[in-house]
């Protein structure tokens, strides 16, 4: 466990944010993160059943004045690619979360493939992508990326790397 | 059962009586329905992003939670975003209705049959997701009573309208996204939104 509690400061970062909805499909990554959102009475969640809900929820709630952030598994990536055409062509803003699997410490090999793709899918649908390497850089990164969705009207993926997360095997997944 | 109902004119008797509420257009037919009804700024056409119309009214309706948000999809549009239905049964927003128009056809395409031509019941669907509200309407006296409820019932409303396979002339929103973006949140947020 790392000293940092970067979940907690993600969490500050988003509420600096003026976020008041975060859609999601859970993750283990995103465990703690997702708790405090549900503990706090002025977060709006809402689970979905794939990635691609929360890029037209977001779309929904920025018509409609609200800002939205989502959180997801690199895997749910893959899920949202044709939606996030109507995120680009309607110069929508966009804030997403990814925690990172596939990479250094992976115990699924079918988690490989997705995970390698992702910035690559990413980028290749106009979004801009920011990577955390270290606990430390998690909340800056996030608020930069807020910044740049919310004022900007751009789309804005924040990828957790697997290191920073640290789950190294299923059991432990299972036992968080 | 064959269908008696014609698209435009549930569209445009349903777009008629929408005072201030808000609508999310699904690509293809029921935009087109919509636009031939009456281009409006509060009206969001989406050209693309199929599956998504129903999720995209659950967030304004959330955002928006006193206006009501009418989404007007069509059956090939909704089977692509069924997962929504849990979504929405889950989060249980009072004020949004969704409205199928359903012709069993994928109509841009060449009117190949849907899943609901071959008896796949999206009104049923949407009640075992938790919809307050839930009716398959078949002709006009059903339609007039279904359109009061999309319009004030207490959401999660579904009306499943079944109407007749008809190819009729294209009437086309404008298709810039950023312009129907901003005119909607001009409309409904003013000349400079906070958000």
């Amino acid at each position: 466990m790392t000293a940092i509690d970067w979940p907690l400061e993600i969490y500050s970062a988003l509420k600096d944010a003026g976020v008041r909805i975060v859609g999601f499909v859970p993750d283990g990554g995103h465990k703690r993160l997702i708790e405090l959102c549900i503990a706090d009475p002025d977060v709006r969640c809402v689970v979905l059943t794939t990635e691609e809900e929360g890029i037209a929820l977001a779309a929904g709630a920025w018509l409609g004045g609200v800002r939205c952030a989502l959180l997801m598994q690199s895997s749910g990536v893959g899920n949202c690619i044709n939606v996030l055409g109507m995120t680009h062509e309607c110069r929508l803003p966009l804030l997403v979360l990814v925690t990172m699997r596939g990479e250094q410490g992976e115990f699924n090999p079918w988690q490989v493939p997705m995970g390698q793709a992702t910035r690559s899918v990413l980028e290749s649908m106009s979004v801009a992508v920011h990577r955390v390497a270290a606990a430390e850089e998690a909340a800056p990164s996030v608020a930069a990326a807020a910044k740049r969705a919310y004022s900007g009207n751009s789309a804005q993926a924040v990828l957790i790397a697997q290191q920073v997360i640290g789950i190294k095997s299923f059991q432990e997944q299972s036992a968080r | 059962m064959t269908a008696v109902l014609h698209r435009r004119e549930v569209v445009e008797a349903l777009l008629k009586e929408r005072g201030d509420a808000l609508v999310v257009a699904g690509l293809g037919s029921t935009a087109w329905d919509c636009t031939a009804a009456g281009d409006s700024p509060l009206t969001f056409p989406l050209w693309g992003a199929m599956g998504a119309a129903a999720m995209v009214g659950l967030g304004l309706s959330l955002a928006q939670p006193d206006r009501r948000v009418l989404v007007i999809t069509g059956d090939g549009e909704m089977l692509m975003g069924l997962g929504s239905f849990a979504t929405i049964g889950v989060q249980a927003p009072r004020n949004l209705s969704i409205a199928v128009i359903d012709n069993e056809r994928y109509g841009e395409t060449g009117m190949q049959s849907t899943h609901t031509a071959h008896g796949v019941d999206l009104a049923a669907v949407a009640l075992g997701c938790r919809f307050s509200s839930v009716r398959l309407v078949r002709d006009w006296k059903e339609f007039e009573s279904a359109r009061a409820e999309l319009l004030r019932g207490a959401g999660p409303v579904l009306v499943q309208v079944k109407v007749l396979p008809e190819k009729l002339p294209l009437v086309l929103p404008p298709h810039d996204g950023i312009v129907l973006k901003d005119r909607f949140r001009r409309a409904l947020l003013g000349a400079t939104p906070a958000v």
